[in-house]
């Protein structure tokens, strides 16, 4: 059996503990925030918190979750009020709004990382999260925003 | 006057409105809402008109205009409006109720929007697509809007005993200022269901100059903060009792089937229920199913696994020789020589043979995948004769149509339930994934969500086409073009209806080609034929994006030959601004819009190549290794100019500092989402441009994810993307928005890169080009 903490609850697994963390949040959890987007790491569209780091949910695997605490988008802020997910509506970022989840959480990690970013290290931090509508001038601005308050 | 607040300009409908009041039942069942209503009407009561006149008459159930059918009051003052249409990121399901909101005096804070479900008959037409929403959609959410605020009107001016003339609707209130009484629409709802429905001849519609919302980009997406928080529901969101989780392995060559398989060591995969035979279609067969072997398991993980161990042999079929290489050079060939004839005025053959200099440029642009970041999934639930779909669909409609179809039960059995869409870009007008799920659904006898992942997405798509353009331009002694042949070759999205479909249908025609703006008086337009040998689908902005990269591409050639400023160039080929005179062109197709409300238009052409180089500073010096590139184009009735500059360093990494673009849609709604639009346009032609290419070996994709069909990131986008949006001309209806972005980018980035470093670039991605 293996345990995992989820937003602060924990979470029970006996199945394949190979199994994408991806997988297990969404469709054995019940958390649809996290979203699937190539499977490969290569898109950021799963992208969680995992002990204050940014990680792809798609090709971490349950065990290597196990005993860790795990906060998906729906654990960022009791109210959605995180200062990135604030800075992401004031700048209007998401079109289709997909990958926006993914792009909030790196957003937050790169915040809790380093609180005021300059504008190439948002530019590289943010690199791994694809948006195929093409918001990257918003979401910058809109780390800016959270970094800076203005 | 306004073409938009001038009723008399309306004409054509029929009215057969007739006053339902609804019970609260039946409103819960139709639109999921609570409370005691009024103005919601499920029932089949409808006008078809014409407005301005807009193609929307012409498209499968026309419009509907009928504010019982999209308009619901709740005694506690809360209004709920429908958005028929499909978001994939646009706006549309804020832009459309937004218009009905202003013109029945809503107060947008107490309204909430109600996406419907695929019901053709009822909404109208749903098939988001084609950049068509508001350009059809305007007048008829006003006249929706106006007709339930005439309604609520009437209603107060009984209760008050007045005439309806001396009350009016402001802020969601109805007042009557000589008494200073006042009314809320929570508390009018009822009496006013039972007014009749006002004719459309008689709606006053508000006048520009009261616009609360209209054209002032103020308001945010209605799902703006369930996206921030991830609770906005998109396909894969949906989650039934007892659902089942499915992948499907799929013939990896279009037409190919399957021959057998061995599920032995998938059926030993942790989670995995249950290996199947999922029917498919001969190809072609529009949007049906290709086949394969379904993985059904307890999720989506364990389907993939237990599909990565599947065993199977395909027969790959007529196609299994697909080479992208080999077909590249017949296009080549048929672009060399004489092809049908599209369009032809003056005399090409023989100005081309008088000329002093003949320029020739020939351009290629290979497969692209849409790779929307959600790929397509659906989820189904089979119950009997009756079936429920889940997905992130374009045409709700056709959805359901095709499912019924499939499953051989009435449509009417068939429920459609549009979730957000996480992007489409036109991979979602085709229904193939909800189609899956329902067969799979029928066959199991549960709930069923069908997953793509997203190499199934790139091998399985209904790709952007393959083209080569050639154009020749013969010029005179000074210069001047005298001759324009341009030689369009590709497989038509026909082929994907019906086989044997090889020229272009008449929409892929006038896309860029017979539908050239240029003042040239020998100008022909030719079509070779081009057979397909794998599914081609529209893909944002579909055959503009080679037709204006080869145009585009070719001014700034003459330009330099001839040794003009490329943006004088530009204009001196547009020519005199007048209404482009397309009498030579059989079937001028016009994006489905009739050419008096929506002419090809040199005039506006024009002005935003001027707007987009006196905002956008074409001209100004730059530092060393910068290149300044424009392009303009008319794509789906819109016209659209971009500059883009560029940086190419010594050792050939391209950036892009700066892109501006200007865009005359006519009468816009939110233009704070034009410009979401044309930034994120940038990014798709940024793309396309450097990377976009699918290509085929033995009939398969030879791409798989985002590592080998990569799209642009962050670190590489444009450090700024500037959007001006032109003032629309009084009487200027919309037109469209979504797509028109993409066409001029690819050109105007390539005259930048010529601009910066001498290299022209003909063929598609850029790739390492820049590097040799």
């Amino acid at each position: 059996m293996i345990k995992v903490k989820i937003n602060g609850q924990e979470q029970n697994w006996d199945g394949d503990p190979d199994l994408p963390l991806l997988w297990f949040i969404r469709d054995e959890a019940g958390l649809t925030g996290t979203k699937f987007g190539c499977g490969q790491a290569l898109c950021g569209s799963c992208t969680v918190i995992i002990d204050k780091q940014a990680v792809r949910a798609c090709i971490t695997s349950v065990s290597d979750a196990a005993g860790r605490d795990v906060t998906t988008i729906e654990g960022l802020h009791p109210t959605g009020d995180h200062p990135v997910q604030k800075a992401w509506r004031q700048v209007n970022v998401p079109q289709c709004g997909y990958c926006q989840a993914g792009q909030i959480m790196q957003a937050a990690a790169l915040l809790m990382d380093n609180p005021k970013p300059n504008h190439d290290q948002i530019r590289e931090a943010m690199a791994g999260n694809i948006c195929r509508c093409g918001c990257y001038q918003r979401i910058e601005n809109a780390v800016h925003l959270a970094s800076t308050g203005v | 006057m306004n073409i938009l607040t001038n009723p008399k300009k309306l004409r054509g409908f029929e009215r057969h409105f007739k006053v339902e009041n609804v019970s609260r039942r039946s409103i819960l069942k139709g639109l999921g809402i609570a409370g005691g209503f009024v103005l919601a009407a499920p029932v089949m009561s409808r006008t078809a008109f014409a407005a301005y006149e807009t193609g929307a008459s012409k498209m499968p159930h026309g419009t509907v205009v009928d504010p019982r059918v999209f308009v619901s009051i709740a005694p506690d003052g809360i209004v709920t409006i429908v958005g028929h249409r499909a978001e994939m990121g646009t706006g549309v399901r804020t832009s459309l109720p937004l218009i009905v909101a202003e013109e029945m005096e809503a107060d947008w804070s107490r309204v909430r929007v109600q996406q419907a479900p695929g019901d053709e008959v009822k909404y109208g037409n749903q098939d988001t697509d084609g950049s068509r929403s508001t350009r059809h959609y305007l007048l008829p959410m006003r006249q929706i809007g106006a007709s339930a605020r005439t309604m609520l009107e009437a209603a107060a001016a009984k209760r008050w005993g007045v005439p309806a003339a001396e009350v009016k609707a402001s802020n969601h209130e109805v007042v009557h200022s000589a008494s200073g009484r006042k009314l809320g629409f929570g508390d009018l709802a009822t009496d006013a269901a039972k007014e009749p429905v006002p004719g459309i001849e008689g709606l006053k519609l508000k006048d520009a100059k009261d616009f609360r919302y209209l054209g002032k980009g103020q308001i945010g997406i209605v799902d703006l903060h369930d996206i921030t928080t991830g609770k906005a529901h998109y396909g894969a969101d949906t989650r039934l009792p007892g659902m089942k989780y499915a992948v499907i392995a799929r013939p990896p060559v279009t037409g190919g089937k399957l021959k057998s398989f061995d599920a032995t060591e998938a059926m030993k995969v942790s989670g995995v229920e249950k290996v199947m035979e999922v029917k498919g279609w001969p190809w072609p067969s529009k949007f049906q199913p290709l086949g394969g072997v379904a993985v059904i398991a307890r999720n989506t993980g364990a389907a993939i696994k237990g599909r990565d161990a599947l065993k199977i042999v395909w027969d790959d079929g007529a196609n299994g020789k697909y080479d992208s290489v080999s077909y590249r050079a017949s296009l080549e060939e048929a672009a060399r020589k004489p092809g049908l004839v599209v369009r032809k005025d003056g005399d090409a053959d023989a100005a081309l043979k008088s000329a002093d200099k003949i320029i020739t440029g020939e351009y290629y642009l290979p497969h692209l995948a849409h790779v929307s970041m959600e790929p397509p999934v659906a989820v189904a639930d089979v119950k009997g004769d009756k079936c429920e779909i889940w997905a992130p669909v374009q045409s709700a409609g056709g959805t359901r149509e095709d499912v019924a179809k499939t499953l051989g039960i009435p449509e009417a059995n068939v429920t459609v339930n549009v979730t957000l869409l996480g992007g489409g870009f036109g991979r979602k007008s085709k229904c193939d994934f909800a189609i899956e799920a329902a067969l799979l659904s029928k066959e199991l006898g549960t709930p069923v969500k069908v997953q793509w992942t997203r190499e199934d997405d790139v091998h399985h798509g209904f790709l952007h086409t393959v083209s080569v353009e050639r154009i020749e331009a013969g010029l005179d002694k000074n210069g001047r073009v005298i001759a324009w042949r341009h030689r369009s070759v590709a497989p038509t999205i026909a082929s994907t209806f019906a086989a044997g479909a090889n020229h272009a249908a008449a929409f892929e025609l006038g896309m860029g080609l017979i539908d050239n703006p240029f003042e040239i008086a020998n100008l022909q337009c030719e079509n070779p034929e081009a057979a397909a040998h794998t599914r081609i689908g529209w893909f944002r902005s579909v055959s503009n994006i080679p037709r204006a990269f080869a145009v585009q591409s070719m001014v700034a050639e003459i330009a330099a030959a001839t040794k003009r400023d490329p943006k004088e160039m530009l204009l001196e080929l547009i020519g005199s601004p007048r209404i482009v005179n397309l009498s030579s062109v059989k079937d001028p197709w016009n994006y489905g819009e009739p050419y008096d409300s929506y002419p090809i238009d040199t005039g506006r052409l024009r002005k935003v190549v001027e707007l987009v180089a006196d905002k956008g500073g074409w001209g100004r010096s730059l530092p060393k290794g910068h290149g300044l590139g424009i392009a303009a184009h008319r794509s789906f009735v819109s016209y659209i100019a971009t500059i883009v500059e560029v940086a190419v360093d010594d050792k050939g990494k391209l950036t892009v500092p700066r892109v501006d673009t200007a865009i005359d849609c006519g009468t816009y709604v939110n233009p704070e989402r034009i410009e979401s639009q044309i930034e994120g346009a940038a990014i798709m032609g940024l793309s396309l441009a450097k990377y976009g290419e699918i290509t085929f070996k033995d009939g398969r994709v030879q791409q798989s994810n985002y590592d080998d069909f990569p799209v642009i990131r962050m670190d590489e986008s444009p450090l700024v993307t500037n959007v001006y949006i032109a003032p629309p001309g009084p009487d200027t209806p919309p037109s469209g928005v979504g797509e028109p972005g993409v066409p001029p980018f690819a050109p105007a980035l390539i005259n930048a890169i010529f601009a910066a470093t001498g290299k022209r670039i003909r063929n598609l991605p850029i790739g390492k080009q820049l590097e040799a």
